[in-house]
């Protein structure tokens, strides 16, 4: 990083694989996946019927006793990021107000919070009511909803769908009174904010962060919104653990789902200072622009990706064959693979037969904002297990795919890994994490 | 590495806005100065019936007349078409190619990059409500979303479901400028852009970029957004006078007024403004964010983050509250936000509070939400440039409570040196921007 150096110090995830990070990790070292048929609603005359659905829970297990008055004004955006920076925070050794009161380690003014948050969907059966009492003849009508449905709606419901809410409870929570911000690049966001945040610690606006991402995707609005712009599969209904198959030569689109994952970032003295165990270093960032007139794709040969990927490398001053593992974006839409797989190509040259590339969302789901931190606590867990998983669902790699996909699991001594994503619309990003070294 | 963390001056070289006051600065800023309001009954929904009727729409706007790509930005929503145009207007006035493929401005598009505060887009309102409407089974209080499914695989417009995504304005500003440098949206509530603003400076200051579009863009002139800001009780119910509703510091505020647009500001690295022999029009030396870390609803009591985040941004810029020669507050014509943001002044710059003049655009452009925070900072730099305070409109019956020299009703000359932009959000956010007239 240009400044301070930053250093990882804990971790949290929930995710389709299970609670915890421990869960994520063991289910993508054993090649399970999280993606099912949907239970939070009745897809019938969906498209597609499956998605990765964290397993159930009630936020009020996860706050502190004091909060339970606020759950109301939490959308499910709001509970994930919440119990992913529960365990982010438990897991480093920090002690916040929402951990415990009594006991607090930390100095609220030079802690941060940035999230990669989506675009939270309103819950349409809370809106459902107040349309009902807006008919005219069955038909919805404008002026009978300014009059009497609006009245029907609860006074605090803009509240639970601002995507800077996310970090905001978090913070009232933990107590974080420092830079707060909320990036909304959808794919991208996470991997962004986790950047941010790290350039904040290297300016010196603050010593700890928690960074990550979040997105509740399982629920009509949103489905809905990716079976539309046909970005689901919709030919794999009946084989949901099949379904996503990332650089494979039959991906048929991708499965979304939910989760949130947290890092806790740390300027390395003030870790050192404390002997908080220390996972990684933040080294490099990266981000940049596909820029395609049909931008709901990217541009085939993936410029945008290289360019952040090249980026990211530069500033952790190393070259492309000293990475020891990519973690790609990989959605399992054949089109946007394999743009990124010529982008990664293009970066590692003659390294692309060797450098391991692992994609996750065959297992875990695309889950949009969150995918980035699931994929950098991925990371963090394959460098501290010394592992790289076996890749599902990459049986027959696309023709057009020259990567390394490893389809069976190798023990691995990672000192480098880069991890990338990019978004429809065209935001990208990289980082590259580096094995601590004091 | 060391800490280097100032290695780079940035400074500002263009200028974009859509308003509700005009599609251009010069439109927007001269009406600003004639104390013009951009206010009136609202006309891209029927609102008639709602508890507040009018808003501060961007009106006559045809974004065909500004791009020569019309069919690339056609699903664009209101925030990306509006800051399509300011896009244009900025870098133009910066020298910088748009709309082409083969730029000869002779800047390395990967250190050109863009951050936004942009908000939502639109729901298609129609098909929306139609939809629930038609699958909601009123007997057994649940929705039949077999049917829901199908209304809107028949109704839905996939490109505008994709074009309601945060992050499509940036999309839309990169076709436009073709920048492969670093690029990020945010979207922390009415302190949105102001806080992209800042961090863009920064990624100019860490040196990850040459140039940065900074900006936003925003529209939640919309049913549903209409629905969440009167229910919150957050929008002025002054329906027999929307031209006045919007009335920050005065006694009788009674709420925002709904706003949209789009703003565009083109920051640059000293080095490279010079290279170019672009034209500066104003240098950013200072950013201070926080959160208040209090309620979701109500800003901290004591403007404790706010005081916290202007004391940032002058410890930042390496001034203290003494250089300070005007604040463009966030003054929204709430009563909570004014007499907080009131006190925050007073909090951070203590024996001068009541000697430095403050005032609030807001009571003639309305509250442009995301958008807001840099359509400001526009308007501080055109302060800066012409040596002139943009008033705050219709304070009348000034609050008895808030005692500062808010500048009301018409403009004043002023030597304007170092001039504050403040911005404060829904569930804490507070983001504080100071510029200054550029010496080299």
């Amino acid at each position: 990083m240009t400044g301070r150096r930053v250093v990882i110090t804990g971790f949290g995830a929930i995710s389709p694989l299970g609670m915890t990070a421990d869960d994520l990790w063991i289910g993508l070292s054993q090649g399970k996946s999280g993606i099912d048929k949907i239970k939070a609603f009745d897809p019938v005359n969906f498209t597609c019927k499956i998605a990765g659905e964290i397993p159930d829970f009630k936020i009020r297990d996860f706050i502190p006793k004091s909060f339970r008055k606020s759950t109301k004004l939490m959308s499910r955006d709001i509970e994930i990021a919440i119990i992913a920076a529960k365990e982010a925070i438990e897991s480093s050794g920090l002690i916040t107000k929402g951990i415990d009161p009594e006991n607090i380690n930390v100095d609220p003014t030079r802690f941060a919070i940035n999230i990669g948050a989506g675009l939270i969907s309103c819950d349409l059966v809370e809106l459902a009511p107040a349309v009902a009492k807006s008919l005219t003849d069955g038909e919805f009508d404008l002026k009978k909803w300014g009059r009497d449905g609006l009245n029907a709606v609860t006074p605090l419901w803009l509240l639970k769908y601002l995507p800077n809410m996310l970090p905001c409870h978090v913070g009232i929570i933990h107590d974080i009174q420092g830079p707060s911000n909320t990036i909304t690049c959808a794919e991208a966001g996470a991997h962004l904010a986790i950047a941010e945040a790290a350039q904040i610690i290297a300016r010196n606006d603050a010593d700890i962060a928690l960074a990550g991402g979040v997105e509740a995707k399982v629920n009509p609005v949103v489905m809905i919104r990716q079976c539309l712009t046909k970005r689901t599969t919709d030919q794999n209904n009946d084989n949901p653990t099949s379904a996503c198959r990332p650089f494979d030569a039959d991906a048929k689109g991708s499965v979304f789902g939910e989760a949130g994952a947290m890092l806790v970032l740390e300027e390395a003295r003030h870790a050192k200072d404390r002997n908080a165990k220390i996972f990684a270093e933040i080294t490099g960032t990266g981000s940049s622009n596909n820029i395609n007139p049909a931008y709901e794709n990217l541009e085939t040969d993936g410029t945008g990706i290289r360019i952040a990927i090249e980026q990211a490398l530069n500033e952790a001053g190393i070259s492309a064959d000293e990475l020891d593992l990519i973690i790609p974006h990989g959605t399992g839409i054949a089109a946007d693979d394999k743009a990124e797989a010529a982008a990664i190509e293009a970066v590692l040259g003659s390294a692309v037969s060797k450098v391991p590339v692992w994609p996750t969302k065959s297992m875990v789901s695309n889950t949009g904002a969150a995918a980035g931190a699931v994929d950098m606590v991925a990371a963090i867990c394959a460098m501290e297990n010394k592992m790289i998983p076996a890749a599902i669902n990459c049986e027959n790699k696309a023709h057009w795919c020259n990567l390394n996909i490893p389809t069976s699991q190798q023990n691995a001594d990672i000192k480098y890994v880069l991890s990338c994503s990019y978004t429809y619309g065209g935001q990208t990003a990289a980082i590259v994490l580096k094995k601590f070294d004091s | 590495m060391p800490n280097n963390n100032k290695k780079h001056r940035v400074v500002i070289t263009g200028l974009g806005l859509v308003n509700p006051m005009g599609h251009d600065v010069e439109t927007v800023w001269q009406g600003m100065m004639d104390g013009k309001s951009g206010i009136d009954k609202t006309t891209i929904f029927d609102a008639s019936t709602f508890p507040s009727t009018f808003s501060a729409e961007v009106k006559n706007y045809d974004l065909a007349k500004h791009t020569k790509k019309p069919q690339l930005h056609k699903d664009s929503n209101r925030g990306s078409s509006f800051v399509i145009k300011a896009t244009i207007e900025a870098c133009t006035q910066a020298g910088i190619d748009v709309e082409t493929d083969n730029p000869t401005d002779g800047i390395d598009r990967t250190k050109m990059g863009i951050y936004l505060g942009a908000g939502e887009g639109s729901v298609e309102n129609e098909v929306f409500f139609r939809a629930i409407a038609k699958a909601w089974d009123d007997e057994n209080n649940k929705m039949d979303w077999g049917k829901w499914a199908q209304v809107a695989f028949s109704q839905m417009s996939p490109m505008c479901e994709l074009e309601q995504e945060p992050n499509m304005p940036a999309a839309h500003v990169a076709m436009v400028t073709g920048a492969r440098g670093p690029t990020r949206s945010c979207l922390t509530a009415c302190a949105a852009s102001t806080q992209a603003s800042g961090e863009a400076m920064m990624m100019i200051r860490q040196g990850y970029a040459d140039i940065m579009i900074a900006g936003g863009a925003h529209s939640m002139i919309h049913p549903l957004g209409v629905t969440g800001f009167n229910r919150l009780t957050a929008l002025s119910t002054r329906n027999d006078s929307p031209q006045t509703a919007s009335r920050p510091f005065s006694a009788s505020r009674d709420g925002f007024v709904i706003g949209e647009g789009g703003a565009a500001l083109i920051f640059e690295s000293l080095e490279s403004a010079k290279k170019r022999g672009a034209k500066i029009l104003a240098e950013i030396i200072g950013y201070g964010s926080t959160a208040d870390a209090f309620r979701v609803t109500d800003m901290h009591e004591d403007a404790r983050g706010a005081i916290a985040a202007l004391n940032a941004a002058l410890k930042d810029a390496g001034i203290t509250y003494k250089d300070i020669d005007y604040i463009s507050t966030h003054g929204t014509s709430t009563s909570e936000n004014d007499s907080i943001e009131t006190k925050a002044i007073k909090g951070a710059f203590k024996d001068q509070a009541k000697n430095i003049p403050v005032s609030s655009v807001k009571s003639m452009m309305g509250h442009l939400i995301g958008v807001t925070g840099a359509a400001e900072l526009i308007t501080c730099v055109l302060a800066l440039r012409d040596n002139i305070i943009p008033p705050t409109m219709n304070l009348n019956d000034p609050d008895p409570q808030l005692d500062l020299d808010y500048v009301p009703n018409k403009p004043r000359k002023a030597d304007l040196n170092i001039v504050i932009n403040e911005s404060f959000g829904f569930g804490g956010q507070n983001n504080v921007i100071i510029i200054k007239r550029f010496t080299d």
